[in-house]
């Protein structure tokens, strides 16, 4: 289950949603492959939390990927198993993704909590059924179509196209979550709107 | 998964309203509406958001500066500063500094310092109650859903977004129904429960939806047994863990604050639970056959019945956290401890989740039980629980009443830790490893 329960059947399903253009979001992207259960200790070690982001992320996944903060090169992608993300509401846990450029997460769950934190810190987080039949250094490219839906409203329809499998569905992200994509993270959209209330108010 | 057998009764052409689980109306009432479906996105009004000194000031407090902006309402906000304290090196002593400085500069109402965990401190000082809808900077919130208060936990720039609007968006979630049937034996506990429910559910069987334990032997458990489930639903990966309130709840509430009239808890039973006829999914569990539950190392959710195991030989015995050291659980280690000693070469160490809960513990006689049969007793803080200070060593082999076994948590990845209730620490802390708690009573 998705950790936001979502409109992928309902978006698919409905005649009347309407299709802006695809955009590829991604050159194609290296895959770091996990296993299932990535905890928040395996991304952001406890024993490190006292120390500022950019520290912490040196140590990200020293517990199972040694070579991975040495390595991981921005615009990667990580591809695990199922639960991505659980434990902690430690936003440093994506905070250090976010550090190292890691431009999403794929996996077909994710813990509910770090979903949250990942997007109001702007990583891109894409809940993918079959995202364990993508394999370790494989290139993929991440493909996304907004649509507007009487139902559901604005949202934004993903899929991957991989070296050996093609069109993998993801589910669909409300584009209000979309938005701290775009923007960088919940502190750049909270800083627009209060620059926009203060504006209105001239 | 089973779906719930019961449907929705109402007449057709006649208007019945809408059957609500206990979450959605939780969730309707911060939103301003009468009903909620399961799915819909809202966004609701917070009635009161925690956090402590590493999710907080911190963090908090430059990210508010940026944006120029003020803290909504003061006295909707409780800082407890817990997981450095007490500070042991000049890192974590600059942490607790600023969150200190922060706190006064914030003119902030509710302060906590140093005196237990905040999952415990926060009910214990009457911040909960049934009806309201909260949030914390700390994955244990959902411990606040033992009160029927509608309660999960966020990171920090999510903190600030709550702290600036007064207001957070959620999904409607779905309700899995934990039905507990049957009584608990003697020496099992709510801690069993849990560890029982994970292993069978996994860690994030929850998926983010809203867990509400329900049935006879969850009625009969006291207020810190239910909060040990609602706790623990983090481990489930629910958003929360609600228990409907009842008269336990009360008597608990009118402990701790005066002001809750006859009328206010009337209508708080007669409104928080879940209407018969609401949607659901449902788990059947019988706690009459309930084995001890042990996790080995490195998941809660490897957790079975206590006469699975082998031989597990430990060199330290902890009862500490939210989870696992509060009042309750006291009681319950000094209960197979009494008149005995630890194993030698055997370390038991206990960090009491709250200040006050040690002074009653300490009346009790309980306090002298565990120091009599040789523990050590720590700080009234999140302690190697969090992982943040006081840490485990190398191979060190660790039998604990916490809430996670995670690699490399608790100290280095060499050190194994197993999860069990404060009963079973207690017992193998006597043998030296793990034992049946049933042995001593």
């Amino acid at each position: 289950m998705s950790a936001l329960k979502n409109a992928n059947d309902a978006s698919s399903a409905s005649s009347a949603s309407s299709s802006k253009a695809t955009t590829t979001t991604n050159p194609a992207s290296k895959v770091w492959r996990l296993p299932k259960d990535i905890d928040t200790d395996n991304l952001a070690p406890g024993a490190y939390m006292k120390l500022p982001v950019s520290e912490i992320a040196k140590h990200t996944l020293e517990s199972i990927r040694q070579e991975f903060a040495s390595s991981v090169k921005a615009g990667d992608v990580i591809v695990a198993g199922p639960n991505f993300g659980i434990g902690s509401s430690r936003e440093q846990a994506a905070g250090v993704l976010v550090e190292l450029g890691v431009l999403a997460v794929i996996a077909p769950s994710f813990s509910g909590l770090f979903f949250r934190n990942a997007f109001n810190l702007g990583l891109l987080l894409l809940t993918c059924e079959h995202a364990e039949l993508i394999e370790e250094g494989e290139h993929i490219l991440i493909k996304q179509e907004t649509k507007d839906d009487p139902l559901l409203g604005k949202h934004h329809h993903f899929w991957l196209e991989c070296e050996k499998q093609k069109n993998l569905q993801c589910s669909s992200i409300p584009d209000f979550l979309m938005q701290m994509i775009e923007h960088g993270g919940l502190m750049n959209v909270l800083k627009s709107k209060i620059s926009k209330a203060s504006t209105s108010l001239l | 998964m089973t779906y719930a057998t019961r449907s929705d009764m109402g007449v057709k052409g006649t208007h019945t309203p809408k059957p609500q689980t206990l979450a959605q109306k939780l969730i309707a009432k911060s939103a301003g509406v009468d009903t909620v479906s399961t799915g819909d996105i809202v966004t609701a009004r917070v009635d009161l958001a925690m956090f402590h000194d590493s999710s907080g000031p911190r963090r908090l407090k430059p990210m508010l500066d940026s944006l120029g902006a003020k803290i909504w309402d003061t006295s909707k906000v409780v800082l407890v500063l817990d997981h450095y304290v007490p500070a042991s090196d000049a890192q974590s002593k600059q942490i607790v500094q600023i969150t200190r400085d922060t706190a006064k500069e914030w003119r902030l109402k509710n302060v906590i310092d140093s005196e237990g965990i905040c999952h415990v401190v926060l009910p214990e000082r009457g911040h909960l109650k049934p009806g309201m809808f909260c949030v914390g900077g700390d994955s244990h919130s959902p411990t606040g859903g033992a009160f029927g208060t509608y309660m999960f936990g966020i990171g920090a720039t999510e903190m600030l977004g709550v702290i600036v609007t007064g207001e957070i968006w959620v999904q409607v979630p779905q309700t899995l129904f934990m039905n507990w049937s049957g009584q608990l034996s003697r020496g099992v506990c709510a801690k069993d429960m849990m560890l029982h429910m994970i292993a069978r559910l996994g860690m994030n069987g929850g998926a983010y939806q809203a867990v509400e334990f329900v049935g006879p032997a969850v009625r009969a458990l006291s207020m810190q047994e239910r909060m040990t489930l609602s706790n623990m639903s983090a481990e489930l990966g629910s958003q929360v863990g609600l228990i409907a309130p009842d008269q336990i709840t009360i008597d608990y509430l009118r402990n701790t604050r005066a002001d809750l009239t006859d009328e206010w808890c009337g209508q708080a039973l007669a409104h928080w639970y879940s209407d018969p006829e609401s949607q659901g999914v449902r788990y059947e569990f019988d706690a009459s056959t309930l084995s001890p539950q042990v996790a080995a190392p490195h998941s809660p959710a490897n957790s079975a019945p206590i006469e699975s195991y082998g031989r597990e030989r430990f060199n330290v015995a902890y009862i500490g956290a939210c989870t696992g050291a509060k009042l309750e659980d006291l009681r319950a280690a000094a209960k197979i401890l009494k008149g005995r000693k630890v194993a030698s070469g055997l370390k038991l160490l206990v960090a009491p989740a709250s200040a006050r809960e040690q002074q009653v513990a300490k009346e009790e006689g309980v306090i002298k039980c565990l120091e009599d049969a040789g523990a050590t007793l720590l700080a009234n803080s999140c302690g190697a629980c969090a992982g943040y200070g006081f840490n485990f060593q190398e191979h060190d082999r660790v039998i604990s009443s916490t809430a996670r076994n995670f690699k490399a948590r608790m100290g280095p990845a060499s050190v194994d830790v197993f999860l069990a209730s404060a009963y079973t620490v207690a017992a193998s802390a006597l043998k030296g490893e793990l034992c049946d708690p049933r042995e001593y009573l």
